[in-house]
């Protein structure tokens, strides 16, 4: 048994980076375009607001395989033609992005209208009032739930193991196809995700009950 | 006579089709203290934040030493609303205080004062700090500076959001019912830091509630009813003989709440 | 060279779609219904169990919550049958993953729920002589089920768009469908042209059913 980890572990490992690689671009992508979606959904006249939330609604009402299965075969006919790594980190990255606009706007909208107010009275444009007087303020509304939902992304990153990236999700099958032992390697598998996403989901916890102390 | 400070020539306003602002006329000279009364509804509160144009105008004049203040040009057509950059510096030097404080919560009382002065005024820290320290002690605040606004009582916050507009050295110092939200005991504090201001020659346009506030402070009253200014006289002329009739039942209400 | 959208392809296979789709809403649905059960069972388990059964929902929790969803379908599909020596079909093997995936989160939702009937109306059930077992079906659980009942439409739509996954070990829902169309056909432009909409369309009609449904049991404002 301990023979056999060894042995696969060095195939998983890779795998790991891989997932790890394609989950931090696009926590990354996707925490800039939503940020800049939930300034959007919070300030917007109408005619930004409008295809926002077209855009969010669409993005959160595909199944996000579909989604990257759309991205890969639909932009090249659009003219846009992609290697799988780009076009799975589009698809993941625009589907993290919508929900991380709704927990932006949340956490902006959170705030009284009299602190933009305060901010005008005393002269501040509105670049320097969502950065010194509305993002300090949205940060503990947005943290938590942001940090929560990270995990997600982690787990969502498995699907591009299906448009050929060898992730951990695909070096594991790839293992498999060699050792014919689906269940030992699939544990093994699991195990390494879960160390991932339970670690996160502790820090997350923790800042959660950080943030709750805060004085209002 | 020399040109007044704030210059408001039929001023017009609607919230869809109820009619907040009609025809208002107003003149503030320098080292004025013009105090607005008036049922609640009746605009004043709407008048005062449109001259920092927190609420847009649509039609007549508001000028801040000579500045049509939310437009680029005199009433007519074709006048362009300010953009976000020009109406910044024109709200730079005009100071506000808000009914609810609006302080900024994640920032101490100095920090909340700096902020203006680092970011607007684009002070360096040392200055910003020695100007805010001295703001906050002429408030009564010098040993609450680095608290922060959840850690103070009603009336330190609203000291804090008075230093906050008056270390900007504007030209002109809005109050919008500075004290209804403070606990009666707490009012005094608030009051006599404005009457101070007062007396240093501050231009002030203050809309309140207090009657004995409005004759001890005021240089000149404007009664407004009904998006209208009905009365306008020294503070003798409105609260103790008044003519007008929505005047009189107005103030005989506020003393019947009183007593 | 320039592409021609041609959606005859798609026409002539559309029972294909018609039929996956007609699929991946009965897996979710029987998924949520089994997935129901456990995450109650498990919530109750937990309010009145003892260190170990707790312990043993937290564990089961977590683990399906840390874990893919891809990944537990290939591990119930595959891994476990290899482990012990028999087989069973795709679909039931996707109902499974998807129940016990479900169940792990719905325990939450119903332990917030139970969490949520005030201690008052027990009480209240008390005085009238009610017995425990009273209290619960006429009482917690009516007021529970109120109370998680937008939680239950958010977990369908959520579980709807998850059947996707059901493709990958070729139960013949409506993904599987339009790769099918795809590998038949080559025709992978107008296959997602149009199944992407259906899935869109399908999640917005039932969640709009589903808020309908909400509205009409809500405790605020009944009529």
């Amino acid at each position: 048994m301990i023979d056999f980890a060894l042995r696969t572990l060095p195939f998983l490992w890779d795998g790991l980076l891989v997932t790890l690689h394609v989950s931090a671009v696009v926590l990354v992508v996707s925490l800039v375009l939503g940020v800049a979606a939930g300034v959007g959904f919070a300030y917007g006249p109408l005619w930004v607001r409008a295809p926002l939330r077209l855009c969010s609604d669409v993005l959160r009402g595909t199944p996000l395989l579909v989604l990257i299965f759309c991205v890969y075969y639909l932009l090249p006919f659009a003219g846009l033609n992609l290697q799988p790594f780009p076009a799975a980190v589009i698809a993941l990255s625009a589907f993290k992005a919508a929900h991380v606009a709704e927990i932006a706007r949340g956490a902006i909208s959170s705030i009284a209208p009299g602190q933009s107010d305060a901010g005008k009275a005393i002269g501040l444009t509105f670049a320097q009032r969502l950065a010194w007087v509305v993002f300090p303020q949205a940060l503990r509304r947005f943290l938590p739930p942001w940090v929560n939902s990270v995990t997600d992304t982690v787990k969502g990153s498995s699907l591009v193991s299906l448009v050929g990236i060898v992730d951990l999700m695909l070096a594991a099958q790839q293992v498999i196809g060699r050792t014919y032992e689906p269940l030992p390697v699939y544990v093994l598998a699991a195990l390494m995700y879960f160390a991932i996403n339970y670690a996160l989901s502790v820090a997350s916890r923790r800042l959660e009950a950080r943030f709750a102390y805060i004085r209002e | 006579m020399t040109e007044p400070l704030v210059r408001i020539r039929g001023l017009g306003k609607s919230f869809g089709p109820t009619r907040v602002l009609e025809g208002v006329d107003l003149d503030v000279g320098r080292g004025e203290a013009v105090v607005v009364i008036g049922p609640s509804g009746s605009g004043k509160t709407t008048l005062l934040r449109c001259i920092n144009v927190l609420e847009t105008y649509d039609e007549g004049s508001i000028q801040v030493d000579g500045v049509e203040v939310g437009y680029d040009g005199p009433p007519g057509p074709g006048r362009r609303p300010r953009r976000d950059g020009e109406l910044a510096r024109i709200r730079a030097d005009i100071g506000m205080v808000f009914q609810l404080f609006n302080l900024f919560p994640h920032l101490t009382a100095l920090e909340n004062v700096m902020l203006g002065l680092t970011r607007v005024r684009g002070m360096p820290k040392a200055e910003a700090r020695a100007r805010a320290e001295h703001w906050l002690a002429r408030v009564g605040l010098s040993d609450r500076m680095s608290n922060l606004p959840g850690q103070l009582s009603g009336g330190q916050q609203q000291r804090v959001g008075i230093a906050r507009a008056v270390a900007m050295e504007p030209k002109v110092l809005l109050l919008d019912e500075i004290t209804s939200a403070l606990d009666p005991e707490l009012v005094g504090e608030v009051l006599s830091a404005v009457q101070q201001l007062a007396r240093d020659g501050m231009t002030m346009v203050v809309v309140t509630h207090e009657m004995t506030f409005a004759r001890d402070v005021g240089t000149r009253i404007v009664f407004m009813d009904a998006a209208r200014v009905v009365a306008e006289g020294t503070p003798r002329e409105i609260l103790v003989e008044p003519r007008h009739e929505r005047l009189r039942s107005f103030l005989a209400r506020i003393e019947m709440k009183g007593h | 060279m320039e592409y021609h959208l041609n959606f005859n392809f798609v026409w002539k296979y559309a029972d294909k779609l018609w039929w996956g789709l007609a699929l991946s809403v009965q897996l979710a649905f029987v998924s949520i219904l089994i997935g129901c059960v456990i995450g109650l069972a498990l919530a109750l388990a937990h309010s009145g169990g003892n260190r170990w059964t707790r312990g043993a929902v937290a564990a089961y929790v977590e683990f399906v919550r840390n874990v893919p969803l891809l990944l537990l379908v290939y591990l119930v599909f595959y891994g476990i049958p290899s482990a012990g020596g028999f087989a069973y079909d795709a679909t039931t093997s996707f109902v499974a993953t998807l129940a016990i995936y479900s169940g792990a989160y719905l325990v939450e939702v119903f332990r917030a729920g139970l969490d949520a009937v005030p201690r008052g109306v027990i009480d209240a059930g008390k005085a009238i002589g009610l017995t425990p077992w009273q209290r619960f079906v006429d009482l917690r659980l009516p007021i529970m089920l109120r109370v998680v009942l937008p939680s239950l439409s958010n977990a369908f739509i959520s579980l709807f768009k998850d059947t996707s996954l059901a493709s990958v070990i070729a139960v013949p829902e409506l993904t599987y469908g339009a790769n099918w169309i795809k590998t038949n056909t080559f025709r992978q432009v107008e296959v997602w042209l149009v199944v992407w909409p259906i899935y869109l369309v399908t999640g917005w009609a039932i969640l709009a059913a589903l808020r309908q449904l909400e509205r009409r049991f809500s405790l605020g404002r009944r009529r």
